[in-house]
């Protein structure tokens, strides 16, 4: 007698064993469902509930203040804010202060994180002083530079030989924004740091150790190994910090108020809505926020061509 | 027999302290300690006042309160506003009207100053009660002027105050951040060349932009002048309240003209030998004060007003009380301890006598506060006022970028538009 399966009779238990396993996985999945069913429906409160909204309100032209002029208009209100120079202004503004943060925090922060992979005494002193700053308000950051940069009692323009003890640095739109993006890097450039140590974390020694018997220069083990290693890790961090990045708020809030032309996306919608009361045309450039701010995402995940699977092990 | 008694104990303590109304009144961080004093006496048997605090600049007072409102809070029993905030409120039905009787007494002129009565008149219809009211002054060292050769006995000008300040190393001190001090500014120089930012401004989004006028060019000058001249103080662009204040008795130098509010008296007597404030006594001596420079010569200036109204909220479940409340906050006695306990002046003219009585003000500084908010000039009355102003604001800031040939045109532009919803701010 024979054991062996005739290769239909596998193919039957292939079969069977596929059906078992997705009468299994069918019922687990209907279990999970069931379990995350409240926490989907009370997300979709949250959040669906003030997008929707928003996107209705933006179909109106409508003001806190004034509630008995509130008017219909369709979709006018995208086209004003479409056809609208400061809506361009801001929104360069804000990719501005994104490419550049981004790409100074991504250098910084790398170097960062290879100084805390590394690092073998005083590891903990170390890596703590480098994450202090993001552990700082945002608000409270942005405070602290005002003080630093300010001409009255500020400490920068003492420090730096080039500029003149009066020099103010809020007064034109050029320093202003510098000012800005300083207080930004400082602040979220641990964050970044973070998020690459994870990824330095993940590169094989293995294969440094490999490349190093072949003779590869630290250069070219930076260039061949460990960046490509880390790709999935630079692009997380890469699209969270420029995500992060394309809301900033808060320091130019505090830092210049929206003043030398140094407003940010985020900063016109908060004016339309918090400071004007113009719910209409204010829901209009929230949706258009949100609408960029998925562009964005979609760019920077097509740039790296990460597949996001893959990276999270699946599949 | 228990129950019964348990459930009668817990109804009288209902009816005792624990079922008495409590009035919210949102109070700016100005003069707390009077406030807390008055919200405690002007409790009573039904109600007791609760003091809340808002946050400091106006225009996150304005957003905590409205954001309240909005949603119809109804333990937004009494509130502080900034007299500008006003009519935004009115309009939006978020204020109770004021009962006609107490309407009357502070319209018809005879104890309340006209200019700060005419801070809570929206649509013909009083909707708050005027506390304390602000103006603004020209604060001034003596010896600058004198060096200067300027008489201030006489109403002088910007122009003559400029000049002066930068003919003797001095300098002058205003409020040309982007902020709504600057609007006040603006605001303050065309009404005193006779024009306006805004008028007919209760149509709303029809109102009538004027800034494109001779008053728009004469403010623009005035500006520009400033802003070339050496009399500029280096932080000019963002420069506040404050931030001119240390000008005054710096360790080197002849000190500045200034505009400011009334608090500055009782700021520099309190810092006499302290940093920023006068070396000792005699330099305090050396602090004068003048009527807001004309914008054109002999014509008179129209001095900028503030101040606090209080106002009952429009979803108070308690609107009656509040009202009650709100007449016991702004008495004599409350205005009188607001002046003295915190240099905040009184809006009606029985509290300034009272307060002139006590001895605690030169006569002269209390009497050009008098003359300064009866004669002052109110910042446009709007429903949309907020966009008035950050459109005035994003169009003449920087003051270093003002040309009265280009500026009034662009912004009166600019105005119309954003009133029209046609563009952003």
């Amino acid at each position: 007698m024979s054991t062996t399966v005739a290769p239909d009779d596998k193919r039957e238990v292939r079969k069977a064993n596929k059906v078992a396993a997705s009468d299994r996985s069918k019922a687990e999945n209907n279990l999970g469902m069931k379990l995350v069913a409240p926490a989907i429906f009370l997300m979709l409160l949250v959040t669906a509930f003030p997008m929707l909204r928003a996107l209705y309100l933006s179909l109106f032209d409508y003001s806190l203040t004034s509630p008995e002029e509130r008017e219909f208009l369709g979709l006018a209100n995208y086209w004003t804010a479409l056809t609208d120079p400061l809506f361009w202004e801001t929104t360069l503004n804000t990719v501005f202060i994104m490419v550049v943060t981004v790409a100074f925090e991504l250098v910084i922060g790398f170097a960062f994180a290879m100084v805390m992979h590394r690092v073998i005494f005083a590891r903990g002193i170390i890596r703590t002083s480098i994450l202090i700053p993001y552990g700082i308000i945002t608000v409270v950051s942005g405070f602290a530079w005002q003080f630093a940069f300010s001409n009255n009692n500020g400490f920068v323009n003492a420090w730096l030989p080039f500029v003149e003890d009066g020099f103010n640095w809020f007064g034109q739109y050029g320093s202003a924004m510098a000012a800005i993006m300083v207080s930004e890097i400082w602040k979220t450039t641990p964050f970044m740091s973070l998020l690459l140590l994870a990824g330095l974390a993940q590169v094989s020694e293995d294969m440094l150790e490999a490349a190093k018997v072949d003779g590869a220069t630290w250069w070219q083990r930076l260039w061949k190994v460990i960046l490509p290693n880390m790709r999935s890790a630079i692009m997380v961090a890469v699209l969270f910090r420029a995500l992060d990045a394309y809301r900033i708020f808060d320091n130019i809030y505090v830092m210049t108020a929206g003043a030398q032309g140094t407003e940010s996306i985020s900063f016109l919608t908060y004016r339309q809505v918090i400071e004007q009361f113009q719910l209409g045309i204010g829901s209009a450039l929230s949706v258009l926020l949100f609408i960029s701010v998925l562009i964005i995402a979609f760019l920077i995940v097509k740039i790296f061509r990460v597949d996001l699977a893959s990276a999270r092990q699946e599949g | 027999m228990a129950a019964l008694a348990l459930a009668s104990s817990l109804l009288a303590a209902c009816g005792g302290d624990g079922g008495k109304a409590s009035l919210n009144w949102y109070v700016n961080p100005d003069g707390v300690d009077t406030f807390r004093t008055y919200a405690e006496e002007c409790s009573t048997d039904q109600y007791d006042i609760a003091v809340q605090q808002l946050p400091a600049s106006a225009t996150d007072q304005r957003t905590q309160l409205a954001r309240r409102l909005a949603a119809e809070d109804s333990s937004t029993d009494l509130m502080n506003l900034d007299p500008v905030f006003v009519a935004e409120f009115a309009n939006a039905g978020w204020l109770e009207e004021v009962p006609e009787e107490l309407a009357s007494k502070i319209t018809d002129g005879d104890d309340y100053l006209e200019g700060a009565a005419d801070t809570v008149v929206w649509d013909e219809t009083v909707y708050a009660i005027p506390l304390w009211a602000n103006t603004q002054v020209l604060w001034y060292r003596k010896s600058l002027a004198e060096a200067a050769g300027l008489d201030m006995g006489n109403p002088v000008t910007w122009d003559q105050v400029i000049e002066a300040a930068a003919a003797e190393g001095g300098t002058v001190g205003v409020q040309a951040n982007r902020y709504e001090a600057y609007v006040v500014w603006i605001n303050a120089l065309m009404q005193g060349a006779g024009g306006a930012i805004v008028t007919d401004t209760e149509a709303g989004r029809e109102a009538n932009v004027e800034l494109d006028s001779e008053a728009g060019q004469q403010a623009a000058a005035i500006i520009q002048k400033l802003a070339d001249s050496e009399a500029a103080q280096t932080d000019l662009t963002v420069s506040n309240e404050g931030t001119s204040l240390g000008q005054m008795f710096p360790e080197e130098g002849p000190g500045e003209f200034m505009v400011n509010w009334t608090f500055v008296y009782a700021n520099y007597k309190g810092l006499v030998g302290s940093p920023g404030g006068p070396a000792d006594e005699q330099e305090f001596e050396d602090l004068g004060w003048a009527r807001y420079p004309q914008t054109v010569e002999g014509e008179t200036s129209r001095p900028p007003i503030g101040g606090i109204d209080i106002g009952v909220g429009a979803f108070s479940e308690n609107a009656d009380w509040a009202m009650e409340a709100a007449q016991c906050i702004t008495s004599t006695e409350a205005q009188v301890d607001l002046a003295i306990n915190d240099g905040l002046m009184p809006s009606t003219n029985s509290a300034y006598d009272e307060v002139a009585a006590s001895g605690e003000f030169p006569e002269d500084l209390l009497e050009l506060y008098r003359t300064s908010v009866d004669e002052g000039g109110p910042r446009p009355k709007s429903p949309f006022y907020s966009q008035i102003s950050s459109a005035v604001q994003s169009v003449w800031h920087s003051p270093t970028s003002v040309d009265p040939d280009s500026t009034p045109e662009e912004s009166a532009e600019f105005l119309t538009d954003v009133l029209a919803g046609r563009r952003l701010l």
